[in-house]
């Protein structure tokens, strides 16, 4: 599967990276190389193969619901970039 | 002293010959006086190495010391540590002060050792030469023109360098090994789940694993002791019993069959490499072991699938990255996705970015199913390949890397190069065994070369037995990079 300029751009901003128009090119090229790489996966038949998304076959552990962790609001918001009365700031979202 | 294992520091500090204040100091220094050469540390903060130096003497005064206690460690920059700047080799954590330990910092504090510094790293560990991290390249100590490898590079050249006596580093398609094998020490990425992840900065989460990068394997088999163990905070963590890993060290190696798996030893191995590692295994052979030749036929897909895997992890991992709640955010921007984009572009590097985009490809609607979910299938076809060579053989060996390490500036315009210098380690994290690299010598350019050595599952104690009883019969581990 090759890969063209709007698909650079689509990629781009379901990943939240804002790529200028002059980079383009560039990761165009790039994202291709590693797809053409990736490529070789398809010559191998998996038919009825389960997929591994794990190396261990584990079972997510479960506990009671209580609270385990500490009230650590105010040093984490001390390190943050904008807060204000306890609260993250972010640009307006809703008029 | 720099080149005293870490059992013969610790009975020096516990006979009162030596004080963890001077061992710290002597260490210091050095990174002082080397550390411009190299870039090996990103953070030094002297008065908080000395502090915890200062307790462990207490502690080893007061007859409370472990093996660990007073020793100092460098600590690669992916780990969490409280009150010190943990940047992980991005411009995003550049003013990020961890509010909390990793669980494997935890287990380092709680046994008394000192932290030495932060290590320098490829970016978000994204890389095989520390050339993507964001505070400069990390050069390696036997030559300044070559790479140290990566992403675990400032670790490995640390210890290289005789800067840190032991070092932490991660795994996720090699980063451990590779740069141990590139820069002539010894390092282990322990069987998945054996480590706990808390505080590890993720990167591709069913791959990640950290370890410890050490002289020696009886220094590596003493700091796995204390870096592994269950942790309820990471929930791949797997409950087990404790063990000591140096149990076996001094096990005879007469009996043991060594795998050599025929694809490792194909076209694109160097010869010097090849030939250091012919080397190593006629002298296993002088030590009882026998060789028997096995084959990993899905060998060639560990590199492509990986890199479906690994950057499809790594895209959803790095969503957090989004200038609100920690880290950088673009001075300027119009609404809170252009926010987003930008503090995102701004605060990775091309690599990290790259490997983002392909992640978010991959995941994407449409292309799931052709990338995601088959790589996934192959993975089982991977990790099913070494079950059955390990019906064969005790352990396998091979190169740990096809070249010594390559010059600064040689791969780092073409991604794709760079990703084919992990051909030998990577399927070993997609199966999630523990793999480690041994020096076993050098190549035709003085470079080291390193032998990989790859265990069935939770047989971290046999691999460290393998590699300590061909470091009793030779010295290459104790060799020091000259004229620095």
């Amino acid at each position: 599967m090759s890969l063209n300029l709007a698909d650079v751009k689509r990629i781009a901003h379901l990943a939240r990276i804002a790529v200028i128009d002059a980079e383009m090119p560039g990761y165009l090229q790039q994202l291709s190389n590693i797809l053409s790489l990736v490529e070789e996966m398809q010559a191998v038949d998996t038919t009825g193969i389960e997929p591994m998304a794990h190396a261990q076959d584990l079972v997510l552990r479960l506990r009671d619901d209580v609270a385990t962790e500490p009230d650590l609001r105010a040093k984490f918001q001390a390190i943050a970039p904008q807060v204000e009365s306890g609260l993250y700031l972010v640009p307006k979202v809703i008029e | 002293m720099i080149n005293t294992s870490l059992k013969e520091l610790s009975a020096q500090l516990a006979l009162k010959k030596i004080s963890s204040v001077e061992l710290t100091q002597t260490f210091l220094g050095r990174i002082r006086e080397l550390n411009p050469k190299l870039n090996a540390f990103i953070t030094i903060d002297e008065n908080k190495s000395l502090a915890q130096a200062q307790a462990a003497d207490g502690l080893i005064a007061s007859g409370q010391a472990g093996p660990l206690t007073g020793i100092p460690v460098a600590q690669k920059d992916i780990y969490c540590a409280k009150g010190w700047l943990t940047t992980c080799g991005s411009k995003m954590l550049h003013n990020f002060v961890s509010p909390y330990d990793a669980h494997v910092i935890e287990q380092f504090n709680r046994a008394g050792a000192v932290n030495l510094g932060k290590t320098n790293m490829d970016e978000f560990a994204m890389g095989s030469s520390n050339e993507t991290s964001y505070y400069g390249k990390v050069k390696n100590p036997w030559d300044l023109d070559a790479v140290p490898g990566g992403s675990s590079g400032g670790s490995a050249a640390a210890v290289a360098a005789r800067l840190a006596p032991a070092a932490t580093g991660t795994d996720t398609g090699g980063s451990i090994r590779q740069p141990a094998a590139l820069t002539g020490i010894t390092g282990i990425k322990p069987t998945y789940g054996v480590v706990s992840r808390y505080g590890m900065i993720a990167f591709a989460s069913s791959l990640d694993q950290g370890g410890p990068m050490a002289k020696s394997a009886a220094d590596c088999a003493l700091l796995l002791n204390v870096m592994a163990g269950f942790d309820l905070r990471d929930s791949t963590s797997l409950e087990r019993d404790k063990e000591d890993y140096g149990r076996d060290l001094e096990q005879p190696l007469k009996g043991l069959r060594i795998g050599l798996p025929r694809e490792y030893f194909a076209a694109g191995l160097s010869a010097d490499v090849a030939q250091a590692i012919e080397a190593a295994l006629a002298e296993y052979r002088k030590l009882g072991a026998q060789t028997v030749e096995i084959s990993l036929p899905n060998s060639k897909l560990a590199v492509p699938v990986y890199y479906v895997l690994a950057p499809a992890e790594a895209s959803s991992n790095l969503a957090r990255f989004d200038g609100v709640r920690y880290g950088y955010r673009a001075p300027e921007y119009t609404d809170l996705t252009d926010m987003y984009g930008k503090s995102r572009a701004q605060g990775f590097g091309a690599e990290v970015k790259r490997r983002i985009m392909i992640g978010t490809y991959v995941l994407s609607a449409g292309y799931y199913d052709a990338y995601y979910l088959k790589a996934q299938k192959l993975r089982r076809l991977i990790a099913q390949d070494f079950t059955d060579a390990f019906a064969r053989c005790d352990v396998i060996m091979g190169p740990t890397a096809p070249t010594t390490a390559f010059n600064l500036g040689e791969k780092s315009d073409d991604p794709v190069s760079m990703y084919l210098s992990d051909i030998y380690t990577i399927a070993v994290n997609l199966a999630g065994l523990p793999g480690m690299s041994v020096p076993v010598g050098f190549g035709a350019n003085g470079r080291p070369v390193g032998l990989q050595i790859i265990g069935n599952y939770f047989s971290e104690a046999k691999m460290l037995n393998v590699a300590h009883q061909y470091q009793k019969a030779t010295d290459w581990h104790t060799r020091i990079p000259q004229g620095l």
